[in-house]
């Protein structure tokens, strides 16, 4: 049991405008990168498969799968984090399952999630 | 200024840092304290201040409440002595409050608690022996083997590795580094994690 204390810690370490991105939802994640005292924002754009470690802490990570040159990649991202500028939604996909790791085994057009045409 | 705190842990979380470092945090509920008796040079031959937390209303026992009363600030249930030196003892009254700012931010603390029991564990869990094979034929699993020779030195050295009651001893955990501090709810996140089990009971020192 988390003890009240700390559950409202994480809470209050939470951001607002993430709450509803969903496993099989395309989205674009915008990155801070801090190169000496330089900034830029880098852009991964890709299927969420898995979201995991809770929704109601802030350790919440998601997994974002991608194919880039036809190597598939997948980065994790800690969604409640600073360097996280904002997730975009593309679109939302059709999926039946809360982790997508089949999408692993899949190439090309089988690799494709449905998308919803309204949400 | 009294170097500590007696407090509570709560139990462990994880906070992001302005740069987006996760840093692994223990969250301890400390204070508020009270002083309820002072400790001087002339009187004992030491000078510290002795802190009560955790307020006590039930069962009361009057030689008890007999050394809570020249303090006025009710009975408490942890008691524990922090040693002062003779000049700061002088700006510290009887029934002072001290709470969780009295640390800072950036600050390095140790902290003291008891860990959690483990009941009469093996030499395997407790002293870290490496044990035997599980398979292949091994008849040699998790024992602790040998003890000593035989006629010289004809006995067992005294503080052999055996199995016995591992943990509930006192530990204490230097150089923690103070991540966070919420005076007004008397919260202290320190980075790293702490002896003992949530709840327990923690002393807090600076560091020197």
């Amino acid at each position: 049991m988390t003890s009240p204390i700390i559950a409202e810690l994480e809470r209050k370490q939470m951001r607002a405008d993430h709450y509803h991105i969903k496993p099989g939802d395309k989205v674009s994640v915008h990155t801070r990168i801090i190169e000496g005292d330089k900034q830029r924002i880098q852009i991964f754009t890709g299927d969420v498969i898995a979201i995991k470690n809770g929704r109601a802490n802030n350790r919440t990570t998601i997994t974002v799968r991608k194919f880039s040159s036809g190597f598939g990649v997948e980065r994790i991202f800690p969604l409640h984090s600073p360097l996280i500028e904002k997730v975009e939604l593309v679109n939302r996909g059709i999926v039946n399952r809360g982790k997508l790791y089949y999408q692993r085994d899949r190439r090309g057009n089988a690799a494709k999630i449905k998308v919803k045409t309204s949400w | 200024m009294t170097a500590g705190l007696i407090g509570k842990k709560v139990g462990m979380t994880q906070i992001f840092s302005e740069d987006g470092v996760s840093i692994p945090v223990t969250v301890i509920e400390a204070g508020p304290c009270f002083i309820i008796q002072k400790k001087s040079m002339d009187k004992d031959g030491y000078s510290a201040v002795q802190l009560g937390f955790e307020k006590k209303e039930k069962n009361v026992l009057k030689p008890e409440a007999g050394h809570f009363k020249a303090a006025g600030k009710g009975i408490y249930r942890r008691l524990k002595e922090f040693r002062v030196s003779d000049a700061d003892l002088g700006a510290l009254n009887l029934g002072d409050e001290l709470k969780a700012d009295l640390f800072k931010v950036g600050e390095k603390v140790k902290i003291t608690g008891f860990t959690k029991g483990r009941g009469f564990t093996g030499v395997v869990k407790r002293w870290n022996f490496s044990g035997g094979c599980d398979a292949h034929g091994s008849k040699f699993h998790r024992k602790g083997g040998s003890v000593g020779q035989n006629v010289h030195p004809g006995k067992i050295w005294k503080g052999k590795h055996m199995a016995g009651r591992y943990g509930n001893e006192q530990v204490t955990v230097k150089n923690l580094e103070v991540v966070k501090i919420y005076p007004e709810k008397n919260l202290i996140l320190v980075k790293g994690a702490v002896p003992g089990a949530a709840g327990g009971v923690v002393y807090i020192k600076r560091s020197k």
